[in-house]
């Protein structure tokens, strides 16, 4: 390497290589630039998802129809579900943050495979591409809702190969994103970082990384055999074949509940950064809080059969699955513990991102408990299948993961952008968007409890009331999002410059320059203290 | 044994009840307090007022006091979910057996003595075993008022139970999305005391006193809605599913048989082959595996009076 030069290396983002205009990203190797293009892709996705979601909502503020056939709603609810769960939830916090700041977090110029690694982003274009196709070509899009059931699914008229195929295609993007992070903290720490100096975030990624690597698998076999299946009549699933629908859904519970830690790990992750760096305190119980990591990523392997209760298993894979469930939310409670506890003593700086972490706590422990109602077997077998099992969902997907990605943006936007955005402005969306959340979903909870099932276009005048009420929630909602985005659209062209590390924060990232250089480190730092070491302040 | 004076719409309303309240209760509790105490924290750890935070890493002994107890309670609340649902996967002896046909999109009822019924009616305090049976795609029968749901899963046969305990008209609904018309694919339970339940039993003469025999086609009518056939044919020449009702007896028309196109014309021995065996030949523009065989199901009498009624409807 040669030697420093006079002036500052120019930042990710004003850095001119072989290419040029849009090429120069889409092309581009450097992890920060791939997390920018996951960033807006997923975006993207995420906003597209949300007006489906707005759209059933119109449908469903009265009975009877009110804006669309019910051919339309129920292909609206599978495309929603499709690129919700597999398009933007799962990508999520590990493609956009994860690629931009664990190189850095962990010290370290880029992840260890950079080519596999802009391959892994077109391979998650190709699969939204499949999952496009599926929506025109041929006799109409899939209604089948982003599960797929079988027999259903091979009887419907709509494009069930391209749309699982590109499900498929999606997980494998994830993969080999999984498969690069696992590598780069293998390899790649920092001189003096240790597994236990590394920060939470990083952690998280770990285990993610590994639940991708090991459970997505599942879906590729289990497409194989649906595409056996319709080509070669060999009866896996459909009874009519001689097969079992019930194993259809063991294999896609295999894969999609550890799917859901996927989604919520790098969330909880992301949360365990911005609390000490607003409290100014170090985490609370460190140690503690990896343990919980591993403990959710491993026991979370073992649950899937909690979303099949009443599908008819025998007794005692039943309570099994019902006990592991329960025990899965331990790990989840000790880290809410550690956070509150971390907050305790601590000189907590009022910002956006802390508010967006408490507004996390307070509807992921809602979205925490109702899964616990769900996990009980007598009240399981009259919640499934009903709203209140769409709300305590969207509660952890949404509320879980959404809420952290916002606080996730918000927290490393001015390292991402060297920009900051209006405090203001921010601040009004959050309670927006809260506000709209809780009025959406809330309800949703009582039409369950009530007995209104989920996949309804049409319902009884008895679940009239909380259905008005919750679609006027996801107008206010959709109002939070859009001030939200605009802010920070806004921002990152017009913002006030920002410094290194406008929060005080203590991991490597905020050492580096806002935004940072594209080597992201002059020298390779050598790490000394532990990640949030606030102990000389 | 079984008591009729409960006034719980069902012999499973309190143990669901008891699971239900027992996590969302202490869940609530934990709720407001952990909320109550970030909000407390916030408040008075606030830079304004705490201008330096105290280095503090940890405490294990606190680790385990909050690893332990809320494994406790978890276990806790296992127990009483597995004790409510314990009584539903096994169904005593005595009581009366329906099988309950799904498909898409409805359910009808058949009785042990032959009795078919497009409700289902159950008397009050008897234990009621529904044998699940789906001809075509998964379905899930779920009755909000008894806490009780089971997915039915063609190709297997299944039992669920209940016993009812008051009298009254129920919502049934289908839980599992089982494609265009899911949201409609519901019927009513209809608790009734023993006596009259016994009436109704043995009066198979029901179905035909509705109708009016005088006006033809009235009791084609009849079958093909309890049968549930309106779901997917409309009388009115809109293509809901299927085709319509509407001008077809005596019409021309392609059919795909074994990948190739015939003209068939619509007659008695085309009717009874469309119900019996509806995916030998596919009506050009329609998807096949849709309408399932009403074999055993529907009568040779009871076509005869499809047909009759379908000759109301010719153009
Ligand atoms: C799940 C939807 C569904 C239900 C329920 C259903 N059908 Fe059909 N039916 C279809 C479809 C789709 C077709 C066209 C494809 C075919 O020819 O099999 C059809 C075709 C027919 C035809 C031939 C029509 C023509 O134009 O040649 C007749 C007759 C018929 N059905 C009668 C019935 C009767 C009687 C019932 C009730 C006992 C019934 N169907 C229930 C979906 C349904
Ligand atoms: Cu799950
Ligand atoms: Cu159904």
């Amino acid at each position: 390497m040669s030697s420093h030069s006079s002036s500052p290396e120019p930042s990710y983002i004003e850095y001119q290589g072989k290419y040029k205009g849009i090429f120069a990203w889409i092309l581009s190797t450097d992890h920060k630039r791939i997390g920018m293009l996951y960033l807006y892709s997923i975006m993207t996705f995420f906003i597209i998802g949300a007006v489906l979601g707005l759209l059933m909502k119109f449908e469903l503020i009265a009975p009877g129809k009110t804006v669309m056939e019910p051919q339309t709603y129920n292909a609206f609810f599978t495309l929603h579900g499709i690129l919700m769960i597999f398009a933007v939830v799962i990508p999520g916090l590990p493609a956009v943050f994860g690629n931009f700041l664990l190189p850095i977090m962990i010290g370290a110029k880029d992840v260890a495979f950079p080519r596999l690694n802009l391959f892994s982003w077109y391979v998650y274009v190709l699969g939204i591409i499949l999952v496009v196709i599926s929506q025109f070509a041929g006799e109409g899009p899939p209604d089948t809702g982003w599960t797929f059931y079988a027999p259903y699914s091979f009887r419907t008229a709509g494009n069930m190969l391209p749309a699982v195929l590109g499900a498929f295609v999606l997980g494998f993007s994830s993969i080999l994103t999984g498969l690069n992070f696992i590598v780069t903290m293998h390899r790649m720490r920092a001189p003096g970082m240790g597994w236990f100096k590394m920060p939470l975030f990083p952690w998280t990624l770990y285990g993610t990384a590994w639940i991708q690597l090991l459970a997505t698998p599942v879906v590729g076999v289990t497409l194989l055999m649906v595409v056996a299946e319709r080509t070669l009549n060999i009866g896996f699933f459909d009874p009519s074949l001689g097969g079992d629908p019930i194993l259809y859904q063991h294999l896609f519970w295999i894969y999609s509940h550890p799917a859901v830690y996927i989604m919520i790990l790098p969330a909880m992750g992301a949360i365990s950064e911005i609390i000490p760096t607003f409290s100014r305190k170090s985490i609370f119980g460190y140690k503690f809080m990896v343990a919980s990591t591993l403990a959710i990523a491993f026991v979370g392997y073992f649950v899937w059969g909690h979303h099949m209760f009443t599908s008819g298993m025998s007794g005692t894979a039943l309570y099994t699955f019902s006990i592991l469930t329960f025990l899965v939310a331990i790990p989840s409670a000790i880290k809410v513990f550690n956070w509150i506890s971390t907050m305790h003593k601590g000189s907590i700086d009022m910002q956006t991102p802390f508010y967006w972490a408490m507004a996390f706590i307070f509807v992921f422990m809602v979205g925490g408990f109702t899964g616990l109602v769900l996990g009980s077997l007598a009240a399981n077998v009259h919640l499934h299948n009903t709203h209140f099992v769409v709300a305590h969902f969207h509660f952890i997907v949404f509320g879980g993961t959404g809420f952290a990605f916002f606080a996730a943006m918000h927290y490393w936007f001015p390292k991402i952008y060297g920009r900051m955005y209006d405090t203001r402005w921010a601040n009004t969306g959050l309670i927006l968007f809260f506000i709209g959340f809780i009025t959406l979903y809330m309800p949703m909870f009582y039409l369950g409890y009530m007995g209104m099932p989920r996949r309804y276009y049409d319902y009884d005048e008895v679940f009239h009331g909380g259905n008005i009420i919750s679609s006027m929630g996801a107008w206010v909602l959709i109002a939070g999002v859009a001030v939200i985005i605009i802010n920070l659209f806004r921002s990152a062209k017009h913002g006030p410059k920002a410094v290194a590390d406008p929060w005080g924060g203590k991991t490597l990232e905020w050492t580096v320059p806002s935004p940072p250089p594209v080597e992201n480190f002059e020298e390779i730092p050598t790490v000394t203290k532990g990640p949030y070491d606030y102990s000389q302040d | 044994m079984y008591s009729t004076t409960g006034i719980e719409a069902s012999n499973f309303v309190s143990s669901f009840d008891t699971a239900f309240f027992s996590v969302i209760g202490i869940s609530i509790l934990l709720l407001v307090g952990i909320t109550v105490l970030m909000l407390y924290f916030v408040f008075k750890y606030n830079r304004k007022k705490n201008k330096v935070a105290e280095h503090i890493e940890g405490n294990t002994k606190l680790e385990i006091i909050w690893t332990i107890i809320p494994t406790l309670l978890a276990l806790g609340m296992f127990y009483f979910g597995w004790a409510g649902w314990h009584p539903m996967k096994n169904p005593p002896k005595d009581g009366i057996t329906i099988t309950t046909i799904a498909r898409m999109w409805n359910f009808s009822y058949l009785y042990e003595n032959g009795k078919q019924s497009a409700e289902l009616v159950v008397p009050v305090g008897m234990p009621v075993k529904l044998k699940l049976i789906s001809v075509d795609v998964l379905h899930s029968v779920f009755i909000p008022a008894f806490r009780v749901k089971e997915d039915i899963i063609p190709g297997r046969e299944k039992i669920m139970w209940f016993i009812p305990q008051k009298a009254g008209v129920y919502d049934l609904y289908c839980a599992e999305y089982c494609g265009l018309q899911h949201s409609y694919m519901s019927s009513d339970l209809r608790a009734i005391p023993q006596e009259e339940f016994d009436k109704w039993y043995t009066d198979t003469t029901a179905l035909a006193s509705t109708v009016d025999e005088s006006v033809p086609g009235a009791a084609g009518f009849v079958i093909m809605k309890t049968q549930g056939c309106n779901a997917c044919h409309s009388s009115d020449g809109s293509k809901i599913i299927g085709p319509s009702y509407l001008g077809l007896w005596g019409k021309q028309h392609i059919v795909v048989r074994d990948g190739q196109d015939v003209l068939v014309t619509v007659d008695s021995a085309y009717i009874r082959k469309s119900i019996y065996e509806p995916n030998a030949e596919i009506v050009k523009g329609y998807q096949k595996g849709l309408m399932q065989s009403y074999d055993k199901v529907i009568s040779e009498d009871d076509i005869s009076k499809i047909i009759d009624y379908l000759k109301t409807l010719e153009e």
